[in-house]
């Protein structure tokens, strides 16, 4: 059963064993707009939660993605890089960046879950 | 909503209609202004290419040089005084554009300059500056002006722009008179019941209009005009990217006080009697950069795969030295590529020259490339 994760940065975790799928959501691509670039990690690439390690350009400006929490890269949604406006179309399902095998579990505990992400779009954070 | 230094936004004329349209609204140039629609940045781009679109542009100066003995000549040269542009031999009912230029030659602002095709106002010119530079424009200009000449910034029109391949087409079905103005002249309609004053111009390098509404009659107009099946209101982000595109110079950006317009590669909007003869601030520069060259040059360049290169970008030659900076970037959505436009020294500005430009502290493949990215589709007489 798969459990999702938010970042107060907008990015989402989908968690399925130790595995997690990383995107950016729906609310995040709003505030983007029409994402027109989109550069994922190389598979294989160790990263510490909250680093860097995609970058999302649309028309207005570029984003970091950050990393939801510590891990190594074990695949990249390659499909991205030539249809970046994918990820406005499908951002929370078919626009996901990159799978992370989890370091630490723990660290999932930092992260929100639906209602409190929902909760701080709210406040236009 | 208040910009960076707190002090109050102001609105133009149509903010109300901005609003009811659901655009997203951001501080510019000291004005709450429309930066998008709900279609979006890169479909009203699109739009604009593909029909018509409608920009308020009211944020922009909108001011009069008037010569006090009506003649056309006593103001055209107080005018020269200020601006490398011939206004002299400018016919009645033309538009020129040209820049206001700092005693070294640097470029305070740019603008369009007009003389009215009615005779009833003989010996005034009409101005149109950036917003962002209007107040120390006026400065400028009322402090340089000879006696006998004024100048009167006016808040009675809203300016609209209307651009792209229908916009003339849905103008001329309310006034048959606008299919008739060539490129870059002024002239009168009804439309939609309003008496305007328009000129056949804009800054997307499309064809189309520049429409100046009076305050009280403009948000019907703009209704009416939106309301047409071939207009969709555009905001200032699909503005940046088409006049990007274009290869048209953004002010505070691609010029500004450090910038010549021969560097900027805008020489051709200074007249031939005008280089000849100068007497416009900054003229030994300016003359000496055509005679020698300036020693960079604004051009064009398309970075490789499908990685936008923003403004402040650094520019390197191949042998790794540094050459330049990106001054506008981003996402061509007709060129459907990235594009850029930036200065580099003189010796690498040659067409097809490779480049590199320093993205996220990698070296991203480029190349200088000819301007605009998308042709200008001006209604230019072929005759």
């Amino acid at each position: 059963m798969a459990k999702d994760y938010f970042t107060k940065d907008h990015e989402w975790i989908r968690v399925e064993g130790d595995v997690g799928t990383v995107g950016i959501t729906a609310y995040a691509t709003g505030q983007l707009g029409d994402v027109v670039f989109v550069e994922v990690p190389e598979v294989g690439r160790k990263v510490k939660a909250h680093e860097a390690c995609a970058v999302v350009e649309s028309v207005k400006a570029a984003s970091d993605i950050y990393a939801p929490v510590s891990g190594e890269v074990v695949d990249v949604n390659g499909e991205l890089t030539t249809t970046p406006a994918m990820v406005n179309e499908s951002p929370e399902a078919r626009a996901w960046f990159y799978k992370l095998k989890i370091a630490d579990p723990k660290e999932l505990a930092g992260l929100m879950d639906k209602a409190t992400y929902d909760a701080h779009c709210e406040t236009g954070a | 909503m208040t910009d960076n230094s707190g002090s109050p936004l102001r609105r133009t004329p149509l903010y109300d209609e901005h609003v009811r349209l659901g655009a997203k609204m951001v501080p510019f140039a000291g004005y709450e202004m429309p930066v998008q629609y709900p279609l979006g940045v890169l479909k009203e781009h699109l739009w604009t290419r593909d029909k018509a679109g409608l920009f308020d542009v009211s944020h922009m100066g909108i001011a009069y040089v008037h010569a006090a003995d009506h003649r056309h000549e006593t103001a055209a040269r107080a005018l020269e005084a200020l601006c490398p542009a011939d206004f002299v031999n400018l016919a009645p009912g033309q538009q020129r554009y040209s820049q206001l230029l700092a005693a070294d030659g640097g470029i305070l602002d740019d603008l369009m300059v007009a003389r009215p095709v009615d005779p009833a106002h003989a010996g005034t010119l009409c101005l149109v500056v950036n917003a962002g530079c209007k107040v120390a424009d006026y400065a400028h200009i009322a402090a340089h002006l000879p006696s006998g000449v004024t100048l009167a910034p006016s808040d009675d029109f809203a300016l609209l722009a209307l651009q792209g391949p229908a916009a003339v087409a849905v103008l001329s079905d309310h006034d048959r008179r606008v299919a008739g103005m060539g490129f870059m002249t002024t002239g009168a309609a009804s439309i939609a019941g309003v008496d305007v004053g328009l000129s056949r111009s804009g800054y997307t390098g499309e064809d189309g209009c520049e429409i100046f509404v009076p305050v009280e009659k403009a948000a019907g107009f703009w209704r009416s005009l939106a309301g047409d099946a071939r207009v969709q209101p555009i905001g200032l982000g699909a503005r940046d990217s088409l006049r990007l595109e274009a290869g048209l110079c953004l002010y505070g950006h691609d010029i500004d006080t450090t910038t010549s317009p021969i560097e900027a590669g805008l020489a051709w909007s200074i007249q031939k009697r005008r280089r000849v003869e100068g007497g416009f601030p900054g003229a030994a520069r300016v003359q000496r950069e055509l005679r020698d060259g300036p020693s960079r040059l604004r051009v064009g360049i398309r970075p490789d795969g499908r990685a936008p290169a923003r403004e402040g970008t650094e520019i390197r030659a191949k042998d790794g030295r540094v050459i330049g900076k990106i001054t506008s970037g981003g996402f061509g959505p007709t060129a459907n590529a990235p594009v850029a436009m930036g200065y580099v020294e003189r010796a690498s500005a040659a067409l097809g020259t490779y480049i590199d430009l320093m993205v996220r502290g990698k070296p991203l493949p480029a190349t200088i490339a000819a301007m605009p990215f998308t042709p200008h589709r001006y209604a230019r007489k072929t005759t």
